[in-house]
């Protein structure tokens, strides 16, 4: 069992907590590193590779936890924008709420947002499964193409525009659809997987009283016919 | 890219720090926008019937005092005058609309940066800390300022290209984002009479909405009607004479953070600018709605700006 290893960017830099980090990546373990005095800095525990615990407190700024590869990323605090962008494995948990495009162009892993999460979340989403306890902006889902995106509250204009295969849930009300995104039928397979997802991530909520989204795919290849609509 | 602070002092105790508050905030945008920096002070109101007048040349050592000389003699008054580096600072009893007349017509050789009865904008080419030092900004006293760092996209690093932008009586404009329409726009206003000073797309809008508001509109009609008139990106962050508003386009690509307290309220494009306010651990954070008009000020005129 390793000690924590503290990092206070009161005193160390963005660059030597990323470094001590990187140094473990490829490992199967290492100490629970907390960041303390994050003070909205940006790009903080990006590119990890290891399955380690950090805990950031505060507010972060832009891109936190990008590209985390089997890490658990916690922040006590706010996120700004791009909020775990291209995650590949592991969890990132914001306990607040997170600003634009969280988990963009995520393909794998699970990302939690407590509070809510503002436009474009999931934004190019390529098999992340994204759980948001508030509410999520606009255009939230744009393109997005594999995983899952669950949003607790409401979601704003435009969700899931331009959808492929990915599967949004609202429990809220939708201010408007997309183009090419429609609700579709809630079966009973699909409430057993979304109770798992909250479940997983700690999440109360019933899979039940959620409505699925999904794309109508009339959008996937250029029709001359449907001009009009792209 | 260019950074935006505000903030805003509702606990009037804190007045005397409003320096030392705000120029780290607008320090902490330095990476957003080296090239220019600028802000707008609104402090020391001036009595009624004085208007305050800041002009700008280029050389630190310009004469001000003929010019203070020349107003002076013009209009009959007494013209108070104080030098901050590039700027002058002038106070005098005079109709507003009779100076800017004057201004207007005479074309002088140096540039007017601001006019009203609270607001001092003062702005210059160079780094953040570089232009705060010049002009003394952490010593500043008064209600509340908005500042910009600027990252030019369109057109020249320049004084006058540098924000914020007069937009009428205590009115300024800062702008992070850039505008599609505003040549088009440009030409527009041209046609009715408005006079330009740079290609910059945000003087368009700054002008765009001097003209709203000469033309009766509140400075919240004229952000509502500028979500029509104006193409492209923006978050806008307008200083009024007792508080001020912001505006980010329906796309809200550009960033903004608010943040209230009892004693402020502050908006940046990036918390971390923020994350120094006393208080800011506890304070309510937002960000700010597209397409969505906020204004704050002292109560007893927010009736006027709303």
């Amino acid at each position: 069992m390793s000690t924590d290893k503290i990092f206070d960017l009161a005193h160390s830099t963005v660059r030597e907590l990323n470094q001590a980090l990187h140094d473990l990546n490829g490992h199967q373990a290492g100490p629970r590193f907390e960041v303390r005095n994050a003070q909205g800095e940006h790009a903080l525990a990006v590119g990890i590779a290891a399955p380690l615990i950090v805990d950031i407190l505060g507010h972060v700024g832009y891109y936190c936890a990008g590209m985390n590869q089997h890490a658990t990323v916690t922040i006590q605090g706010n996120a700004g924008t791009g909020l775990a962008e291209n995650i590949m494995s592991g969890v990132v948990r914001v306990k607040g709420n997170a600003s634009q495009a969280a988990a963009a162009t995520g393909r794998g892993g699970l990302v939690v947002i407590e509070g809510d999460a503002s436009a474009r979340c999931g934004i190019s989403m390529k098999g992340v499964d994204i759980v948001v306890q508030g509410s999520v902006g606009h255009m939230s889902g744009f393109m997005a193409q594999r995983g899952r995106l669950v949003v607790c509250g409401d979601a704003g204009a435009a969700l899931g525009d331009s959808l492929y295969e990915a599967e949004i849930f609202v429990r809220g009300t939708v201010a408007d659809l997309g183009a090419d995104c429609i609700e579709k039928e809630m079966t009973a397979e699909h409430i057993v997987a979304l109770d798992e997802l909250l479940v997983r991530a700690g999440i109360t909520a019933r899979a039940a009283d959620f409505k699925r989204f999904g794309s109508a795919r009339k959008l996937y290849h250029f029709n001359i016919d449907h001009a009009d609509v792209y | 890219m260019c950074g935006i602070v505000g903030l805003y002092l509702k606990n009037r105790a804190l007045e005397p720090q409003l320096g030392a508050l705000f120029e780290p905030m607008l320090l902490e945008m330095t990476q957003r926008g080296p090239d220019s920096t600028g802000f707008a002070v609104y402090r020391d109101p001036a009595p009624a019937g004085q208007v305050k007048l800041v002009l700008q040349h280029p050389d630190p050592a310009f004469d001000w005092a003929s010019v203070a000389a020349g107003l002076s003699e013009q209009f009959n008054v007494e013209v108070a005058l104080s030098v901050h580096h590039t700027h002058c600072l002038l106070r005098l009893c005079v109709v507003e609309s009779a100076l800017r007349r004057y201004l207007h017509e005479h074309n002088p050789v140096y540039a007017v940066v601001s006019i009203g009865q609270h607001i001092e904008i003062y702005k210059e080419v160079g780094l953040p800390i570089d232009v705060a030092l010049a002009f003394g900004l952490r010593s500043m006293q008064g209600s509340h300022a908005i500042g910009h760092t600027r990252m030019a996209t369109e057109s020249a690093v320049t004084t006058a290209g540098s924000h914020p932008f007069s937009t009428g009586s205590d009115l300024c404009l800062v702008h992070n984002g850039s505008l599609s329409n505003h040549n088009r726009l440009r030409r527009k206003l041209e046609k009715a009479g408005a006079v330009f000073r740079t290609e910059n797309d945000s003087e368009v809008a700054a002008k765009y909405l001097d003209v709203q508001m000469q033309h009766g509109a509140t400075l919240s009609e004229a952000l509502t009607q500028a979500l029509v008139d104006l193409d492209g990106f923006y978050t806008f962050t307008i200083g009024t004479s007792d508080g001020f508003a912001v505006l980010r386009d329906p796309i809200a690509c550009k960033p903004a953070v608010m943040a209230e307290t009892d004693d402020w309220v502050a908006m940046a494009s990036e918390y971390r600018a923020l994350a120094r306010l006393p208080g800011v651990k506890h304070a309510r954070l937002w960000e700010p709605e597209p397409a969505t008009v906020y204004v704050w000020g002292r109560a007893a005129d927010a009736a006027t700006l709303n």
